[in-house]
Formats: C-alpha cells, structure tokens, sequence
C-alpha cells in the first residue's frame, strides 16, 4: 500500500526530468505498489542504460520506499522515435 | 514471533509441555525449531564482503528466492534470461539473508531485486537486463568475459545450415 498514484508519478517525472512524454501504468489494482512508467527526456542523452535507469531512480527515491514493485523504459527522443517506428512495423 | 516464542519460554507453558514430552516423545524430538528473529535484526553487510561476492563468478545475481523457486516475477524473469543464453552463474537468495539484502542495495545504491552482476560490475536490475536481452548487448557483454551465449551458437549453427 502506497499513497500515490500514476497520476502523481506522472506529474512529478514531467517537472523533475522534464520529460517529453510520460506514461505511468498503476498495475497494482489501486493499491499503489506497483506500477510501470516509460519516459522519454532530454535529460536521458549520453547517459549509458544505468545512468538512465539511476536518474528515474534517484528522481523517485523517496517514492520508491514504499512502492514495492517499479519497472521503467527511459528514452531519449530519438530513441523514442525508433521505437514508435518498430511498434508501427 | 517474538511474542509466542515468549509465550513458549514461560516456566508455566515449559511445565506443561514437560508433561506432553513424557507422553509423546517421538513427536516433541522433531519439534525443536528456532526463530531467528528472536535477535535483533542484523546490519547490512558491509562493502568489502559484497565486494568479495560479487566476485564469486563471472555472473553473479542476487534474487527473491533461488533459480529453482523464485519468488519474484522479476527475479524469475532474470533467471529465464540467463537459462536462455546458458549462462553459469552464482544466485544469492535475499529473502534468507535480510543482512544481505540490505547490503546489496547499499552497496550498488540501487533500490530493488534482483541485481546482476557481470566480472564484479553491477549492470543492472530486470528491466535493463531485458533491454539487454532484447538489443543484443547481453550477448556482447557475455561474450567480453569469455562466456558464449547460447542464443549467439543458435545462430551461427543457423547461418552455417543456410550456407
């Protein structure tokens, strides 16, 4: 049981990173323990796949205390685009 | 816990229990178990032992339950992983060891399970390591500390059968 929410996630990731795009899915049924987030940001490009995972981490410290389960996919907006591109194919 | 292993330890309770010893003896001599959470919970390992661990095997992955059992969707996804690429590897259960567990997240500053390590490095949890897996980099990563992914031989074995 955790007090946030998606929504809050969201939000918190967009002024923080200042991420492009953001989706955060609350796949816990509502009692906030779990939840996946792609993120697509500037703040991404040159950072190795660690570097990047790290930020989102280190972003969401306090937040990750209490949410038990927490999966990410971080992009830089070119990575992003190729990704687009191949879900499209 | 605490409270029934004291409600156990009483001279009452240990008297009574006396009594069902004599009656059934068989049964009490299996039944001698201990709680290790009597004790004050351990601190986290420290640095050096981690560094040591880590060091155990080329791969090394501390995981929720062990690569028979786990007990964590994303620790079970680590270890269909390396299956896939036939990896040896050395598995450390967190959940045995709360010292552990704690020293781990310590020493890598990264806040979940499961952590894989590759030649002492950290890499990463299970969502880089499926990114790994799914854009090739897991099999250049394994290949730079001598062990040849299974999925790699597949597809040479593959490419060699179309020549």
């Amino acid at each position: 049981m955790s007090k946030y929410t998606a929504k809050y996630l969201e939000d918190k990731l967009k002024d923080k990173l200042e991420a492009t795009y953001v989706h955060v899915s609350d796949d816990s049924d509502g009692c906030g323990g779990k939840f996946s987030a792609v993120i697509v940001s500037k703040a991404f490009e040159g950072k190795a796949l660690l570097q990047k995972h790290r930020l989102v981490n280190t972003t969401l410290a306090e937040e990750l205390k209490e949410i038990h389960a927490f999966s990410q996919k971080s992009y830089t907006p070119a990575e992003w685009e190729k990704v687009q591109q191949q879900e499209k194919q | 816990m605490n409270r029934i292993c004291q409600i156990l330890l009483r001279p009452s309770y240990a008297s009574n229990l006396a009594t069902t010893v004599r009656t059934v003896p068989a049964l009490t001599a299996t039944r001698r178990w201990y709680s290790a959470d009597a004790a004050a919970p351990p601190a986290a390992l420290d640095k050096d032992t981690l560094e040591k661990l880590v060091r155990t095997n080329k791969v090394v992955v501390f995981m929720k339950g062990n690569p028979q059992a786990p007990r964590c969707g994303f620790s079970n996804a680590v270890v269909q992983i390396m299956r896939m690429h036939g990896v040896p590897y050395d598995a450390h259960d967190v959940l045995e060891n709360e010292a552990l567990r704690q020293g781990v997240k310590d020493y890598t500053d990264w806040p979940t399970i499961p952590q894989v390590f590759i030649n002492g490095e950290f890499v990463g949890g299970c969502d880089i390591l499926m990114q790994m897996h799914q854009n090739g980099d897991l099999i250049e990563e394994l290949k730079k500390v001598g062990i040849v992914s299974e999925l790699l031989k597949a597809a040479e074995a593959n490419d060699a059968a179309k020549k």
